[in-house]
């Protein structure tokens, strides 16, 4: 498989790997993805108001999948919930030059910041501040 | 040609693409083809042939060796049932000539793929075996036009490639003990050394009954593309070779019972004549070096840590 070199570097240098506190009640948490079909991602968020001050994530996938949520997880930080959620799959393909067969890997991305801020917003309930 | 005696095939969902494609392409053509399931250990017994074989039978592919998991099957026995009961028998040496001893006679194989020796034959050269007498086996001509070869392949013949492969066999068998026992001997003190080093880890195949140099092993919790981006000076596979431009977990692994989550999971390592000692100790300082830094990374194994059984959680997939 020819990667490009940001993917490289995101396998190499993958930004913002860990974990926070899934019980904080500013941590949004998304699990996407499943282990037989080859990729996991753990996304998390830290949430002030309704600007993400932070994001961490772990991924069990190809190089693909890692550079996707690397890189999530870089575009997420100092957004706000709405701006994060308009992020789309094509922007991560774009920018990691992914080819055609790892396409699913941006997806998970997506659904996985989607996941992280829904998983926020039901911590918060219906009342939650949002920008319409 | 065998039609007239019968339409039935017998082989394996462990076998090699080479064969299973053309199962496929047999059965569009109004074959049946009993798929025999293999052991957990990836391996055919002579029971599962025997049961398998039914008065149409014409034919039984099984493999010497498998290419990806390095397990043997019983081929002798297998050859002499096939020939107590009239049925030609195909295996594929591919893997195993110049590592496990082969005898088409002793064997009792009709038909065979012997490729030759993987690391001393010229690059491109490969041969078939077609019994020639008890029985004589019939083959339609793959190409028409001067009758070389039998009549069986038509076209000027190429001398060289011939000679080469003639020596690598030549090489191969005289020097065989040693090869193998030098195969094994790295292969044993690499599988050593990793299970001391690593913990989740899980050998494929038969320990007993496998190809020398073979080594295939699932790392649990990091996926196999990942990590062979991780040791970028290891030459490796995740599954076999021949079909890692494909995304789907081996098909051999998924025939032995191996959950597709380990399969992803898994790489083949190999040892051969020219492996020195000391690249076996770098290889391992690679590949325990990129599973942890894999496994820091990953989900599953922090879950796995904290006590969670994975599984036992519903995924969301459809990816």
């Amino acid at each position: 498989m020819a990667y490009s070199d940001k993917v490289i570097d995101h396998y190499n240098n993958p930004r913002n790997v860990g974990s926070f506190d899934k019980t904080k009640s500013n941590v949004g948490t998304g699990v996407v993805g499943a282990p037989e079909c080859g990729d996991v991602m753990k996304l998390q968020i830290e949430v002030e108001g309704d600007r993400i001050v932070d994001a961490k994530f772990k991924t069990f996938g190809c190089g693909s999948a890692i550079a996707s949520s690397s890189l999530a997880t870089e575009w997420i930080k100092g957004k706000t919930l709405d701006e994060a959620l308009s992020i789309q799959n094509t922007q991560i393909v774009e920018e990691l030059s992914l080819p055609p067969v790892k396409i699913h890997c941006s997806v998970l991305a997506e659904d996985a910041i989607k996941a992280a801020i829904h998983d926020y917003k039901t911590k918060h309930g219906p009342g939650v501040r949002r920008q319409t | 040609m065998y039609a007239e005696k019968g339409k039935h095939v017998i082989t394996s969902l462990a076998e090699h693409k080479a064969v299973l494609d053309t199962c496929k392409h047999l059965e569009k053509q109004g074959l049946e083809v009993t798929y025999l399931e293999p052991t957990k250990a990836g391996g055919i017994t002579l029971e599962m042939v025997r049961a398998a074989l039914r008065p149409d039978t014409i034919l039984v592919a099984l493999m010497w060796a498998n290419n990806e998991v390095g397990t043997l099957n019983p081929v002798r026995e297998i050859g002499a049932l096939c020939h107590e009961k009239g049925v030609l028998f195909f295996s594929d040496a591919t893997q195993a000539v110049g590592k496990v001893p082969v005898d088409v006679e002793a064997d009792h194989v009709d038909l065979s793929v012997p490729v030759g020796p993987q690391d001393l034959r010229p690059q491109g050269r490969r041969l078939l075996y077609v019994r020639r007498k008890n029985p004589r086996v019939r083959l339609v001509a793959q190409m028409d036009g001067g009758g070389h070869e039998r009549g069986m392949r038509s076209g000027t013949l190429n001398v060289p490639g011939i000679v080469g492969l003639g020596k690598a066999c030549e090489l191969a068998r005289t020097e065989l003990e040693q090869d193998a026992a030098h195969a094994s001997e790295l292969r044993d003190w690499f599988e050593g050394r990793i299970f001391a080093e690593l913990d989740h880890v899980a050998l494929n195949g038969d320990r007993e009954h496998r190809l020398p140099g073979n080594s295939n092993l699932s790392f649990s919790y990091v996926e196999g593309e990942s990590l062979i981006m991780g040791f970028k000076d290891l030459a490796v596979s995740s599954g076999s070779a021949c079909t890692s431009a494909s995304l789907e977990p081996s098909h051999v692994l998924r025939s032995m019972g191996v959950g597709d989550e380990l399969a992803h999971s898994s790489i083949r390592f190999g040892f051969g004549r020219f492996t020195k000692r000391e690249e076996i100790d770098f290889a391992v300082e690679q590949v325990v070096k990129a599973v942890r830094r894999l496994r820091e990374l990953s989900p599953l194994y922090e879950m796995v840590k904290e006590g969670i059984d994975i599984s036992k959680i519903q995924w969301q997939s459809g990816h």
